[in-house]
């Protein structure tokens, strides 16, 4: 065979990928391991060592037990279980095939998640004698909700049922049931016997009354959903020289298709242009698909960076918050408040879950509202992110609607996201002025900025705050002091004490802040603010920089004995209910940008150090 | 065989080799867009051919834009070295080449000493000196056992050990290269490929191997089962009544050559390689020495810093 007629015979030959998944005794692994086995992908070292396992670790008596060809890793082979999800490879002469073998004991949520990101289609396995099981359903649940289009019902075993066609067909009835309340359209029943082989790859005489296709006839034949319709998109890599005059700007087309000559919108700056070049992994080439890694060149210099998203057609929204469906990956909790990296597309940007809007019961599959997430959960949230980047919904564009949160300590990856709404940046039209933020803070020579103070009550926060204005207004600073006492006798006057109540207080705090920020100017704002995630809630409006957090560290005892408002004996005899410090948490600031221990400093030496902070920080001219 | 330096725009791969490629030259456009210093680790064999050929088509027109690095155990098959050296010229590349200066004699040391020396040592060693903080590798999850759960990135600690429970769930085309302080990541794009792909992406793109991966006549001893391919018969560790035969031999995989085991083969054309690749029985691994220890020793290996 010659390079083109090697060429000719793999002409439309594509890849499907799917996964698999199952209870643990359901038999997958011996599926998949016929698979492997019956398309020729065992070597004879391989089979051979199989075959010396089976003798220590098999459950087939003395045939090779083929669930052993997928162990990889040593602990787990001892433990008998699959713990990760483990990549399989095979093809026959119509396709080729990427499986992505999921375990299905107690962990299964986040290894489910990883296989059905990379999958079009699932094989749920059921074993015939048990029928769908609860973790069908679960399996199922989450290959929906990860929006693998098309499913497959495995009814394995059906040897131990004596290929009973009446068996199968109360199993297949109830799965379309099942099907049809995930709002997956496209699904198939087969019946099959993995241990001898019964219409795996091969029709098996026992099964003659099933009339479709063996299981692996379906695989090659089943349509593989393309990305190549509807508008086109392409997230930005990066960028590299074409020639001395012209940049070439990389990436992978997620959606859509481009051809020299088309006209495209920046999502970020709203410029547009048309395109020059489309640059493939074979060169130049008149037009390219969804999927292919291009070059684009345009007609004109722009100004594009890694996180921009070329488009056409419908503008690609741009936003900085979303309601999202949350599979949290990490060992660690999840905190509303705290502050991730996120990443979508090829932008990444900090952010954090504002709020817990449901957590799916993984035992029960029904809703309920949650404090916190812990690994394998799964949840409805909303997300706050520092700056608008363009997103897609999940169920438009996995590339530009399925993302990632990432620790900002040790980079691990601790959730995968799927946006489910987009609170598009563009939803309130702003008014744009030609008098902005700089322009005003220019000819008050200063940076406008805010200082939160945080602190127990009677920490000594308004105290020092009032010091500084009086320091910053004798050096001609537009100074302001927003105290908390205060905006709770007006604007925040509807508001109480509990835990609801203080978040609303603090973000309307933070808000007016920012309008006088906006306005030039420099806020000093005194708030107990116990709850670090509303803090780094109220970081978050503001710009890197911008945002001066004070730690007034006080230790109780010292506060109840000075207790300059009376608060703390009336807390103690129980005449205040949630208060700070004595029947409320107060959790202290991990990194604020100033801490001052009060007991070691008086007032003016404290405010002292937070002019001399803000000169440093130039927010003062030095 | 000449390689195609300027690209054509002509459409030559099959659609699944297409999509392969797209995927790959993803990934290595993220870690050159996300990583400080990046490496390429160049092995010379086939799938360091498809890596640098995907590297070359992720930048063209412009330059790879990292240096590719050679652990050189002085070990080598005369053939692999003069390839990677016309490699280099051809595609300008910059490259480094590293020994580990014990320079230990595979005759003289058990294989598992040998090669945690002079190729796992040696490696760390010049990933420190480089200070890389990304590292690809040609690795595939279809060559072994203990791969086929391999992430494409592969997180690494400060000693550059790898440690099964640090490994993250991958999603999407999402790239995630952040370590801890000190870490680093070794990457994967050839994760998806089989050893099928390489061959027919080597024909279809008609690039240069190494004349070792075509059947010729060459001396042979037969030790333990395996056919050892005398590449230095001075250096050769001759073993009492020892002597070479001319045998038509070829290799599936490239490494040491006291250490690689040929297989009989007449396919001397690329594409009575890949004829005979389909039609295989044994794994490309089932040749090398190194992996016939207890079934684990890959794992092993990679725990302690090995590709």
């Amino acid at each position: 065979m010659d390079r083109q007629d090697f060429l000719s015979s793999q002409a439309g030959v594509e890849t499907l990928r799917f996964m698999t998944c199952g209870s643990v005794d359901d038999g997958k692994s011996t599926l998949i391991g016929r698979l492997l086995h019956e398309s020729g992908q065992i070597f004879e070292d391989h089979m051979a060592r199989v075959a010396a396992l089976s003798v220590r670790h098999g459950t087939t008596g003395d045939e090779p037990d083929l669930a052993l060809l997928l162990d990889g890793l040593e602990d787990e082979r001892a433990q008998g279980i699959t713990i990760d999800v483990a990549w399989r490879y095979f093809g026959t002469p119509r396709r080729r095939f990427i499986v992505a073998d999921a375990p299905g004991h107690a962990q299964y949520t986040r290894n489910m998640a990883t296989a059905a990101a990379a999958s079009d289609l699932a094989v749920l396995l059921v074993d015939a004698r048990a029928g769908l099981l609860e973790q069908t359903r679960r399996h199922a649940a989450i290959a929906a909700l990860m929006g693998v289009a098309r499913l497959v019902l495995a009814v394995n075993k059906m040897d131990l049922v004596g290929f009973d066609e009446a068996r199968f067909g109360a199993i297949a009835a109830e799965f379309a049931t099942l099907a049809h309340s995930l709002g997956i359209g496209l699904y198939s029943a087969i019946p099959l016997s993995a241990r001898f082989g019964d219409n795996v790859t091969r029709p098996s005489e026992r099964l003659s009354w099933f009339h479709g296709p063996t299981l692996l006839g379906h695989l090659e034949t089943v349509t593989i959903p393309s990305l190549a319709d509807g508008p086109f998109r392409l997230p930005v890599q990066g960028v590299v020289r074409l020639d001395e005059a012209t940049r070439g700007y990389q990436g992978t087309i997620a959606r859509g298709r481009v051809a020299a000559g088309d006209a495209v919108r920046l999502a970020r700056s709203g410029r547009e242009a048309r395109v020059a070049r489309v640059i493939g992994t074979d060169g130049d080439v008149a037009e390219a698909l969804a999927g292919e890694a291009v070059t684009l060149a345009f007609d004109q210099q722009l100004d594009i960076a890694r996180g921009e998203v070329i488009g056409a057609g419908e503008a690609v929204p741009m936003a900085a918050r979303c309601e999202a469906d949350l599979v949290w990956l990490s060992e660690a909790q999840m905190f509303p408040g705290r502050s991730y990296l996120l990443r979508i597309g090829t932008a990444t940007v900090p952010a954090s879950v504002m709020r817990i809007r449901d957590r799916l019961d993984p035992e029960t599959m029904t809703h309920a509202p949650a404090e916190t997430l812990r690994m394998n959960d799964i949840a409805r949230v909303s997300l706050q992110l520092t700056a608008p980047v363009p997103m897609q919904r999940y169920h438009d564009s996995r590339d530009l609607g399925g993302f990632i949160l990432i620790d900002r300590q040790d980079g691990a990856t601790v959730a995968a996201g799927m946006v489910a709404e987009i609170q598009a940046a563009t939803d309130v039209t702003r008014h744009v002025t030609a008098v902005d933020r700089a322009a005003r803070a220019a000819l008050m020579a200063q940076q406008p900025a805010l200082v939160w103070f945080t602190g127990l009550s009677g920490a000594g926060k308004s105290t020092i705050a009032d010091l500084v204005e009086q320091r910053l207004h004798a050096e001609g600073r537009h100074v302001f002091l927003l105290d908390g006492d205060a905006l709770r006798t007006g604007l925040n006057r509807d508001l109480g004490f509990g835990e609801a109540d203080r978040v609303e207080n603090i973000r309307r705090a933070a808000e007016v802040a920012r309008l006088m920020c906006e306005a030039g100017l420099i806020v000093l704002a005194c708030f107990i603010s116990p709850y670090r995630a509303d803090r780094a809630a109220a970081r978050e409006r503001f710009e890197d920089g911008m945002f001066v957090e004070v730690f007034v560290d006080t230790p109780v005892d010292e506060c109840s004995r000075r207790d300059p408002k009376g608060l703390y004996r009336r807390a103690y005899a129980g005449e205040i209910r949630n208060f700070t410090g004595v029947s409320a948490p107060y959790e202290p600031p991990l990194a604020p940008e100033l801490r001052l221990d009060t007991l070691n400093r008086t007032p003016g030496q404290a405010a002292d150090e937070v002019v001399a902070m803000l000169r440093e920080r130039g927010i003062i001219p030095g | 065989m000449p390689a195609p330096e300027t690209l054509t725009g002509e459409r030559l791969l099959p659609a699944h080799l297409a999509r392969l490629e797209a995927e790959s030259v993803h990934i290595i456009r993220e870690v050159v867009a996300e990583a400080k210093r990046p490496v390429l680790l160049y092995s010379i064999g086939k799938d360091s051919s498809v890596l640098l050929e995907l590297a070359r088509r992720a930048f063209a027109p412009a330059r790879i834009p990292f240096p590719v690095l050679h652990i050189d155990t002085l070990w080598k098959f005369g053939a692999m070295i003069r390839f990677r050296d016309e490699t280099a010229r051809r595609l300008g590349l910059d490259l480094i080449v590293h020994t580990n200066e014990a320079r230990l004699n595979p005759f003289e040391h058990d294989t598992a000493y040998y090669t945690h020396a002079m190729k796992t040592e040696a490696l760390k060693q010049a990933l420190t000196k480089g200070a890389f903080d990304a590292a690809f590798g040609g690795a595939r999850r279809d060559e072994e056992a203990s791969r086929a759960k391999e992430r494409i990135v592969s997180v690494r600690g400060a000693g550059h050990d790898w440690d099964p429970k640090r490994q993250r769930p991958e999603f999407w085309k999402l790239v995630n290269l952040r370590t801890p302080p000190g870490g680093s990541v070794r990457v994967f794009p050839l994760s998806n490929w089989t050893e099928t792909d390489i061959w027919h992406y080597i024909l279809a793109r008609n690039l240069p191997v190494v004349e070792l991966y075509l059947a010729a006549r060459r001396p042979v001893v037969v030790r333990d089962g395996t056919l050892i391919v005398v590449d230095d018969a001075a250096r050769m560790g001759w073993r009492d009544g020892e002597r070479a035969e001319e045998r038509m031999v070829r290799f599936r995989s490239l490494g040491c050559w006291p250490h690689t085991g040929a297989v009989a083969s007449e396919a001397a054309t690329l594409e009575e390689v890949v004829a005979e690749t389909l039609a295989a029985r044994v794994s490309e691994r089932g040749g090398r020495l190194i992996d016939r220890d207890p079934t684990d020793s890959m794992e092993r290996k990679k725990r302690e810093g090995y590709f």
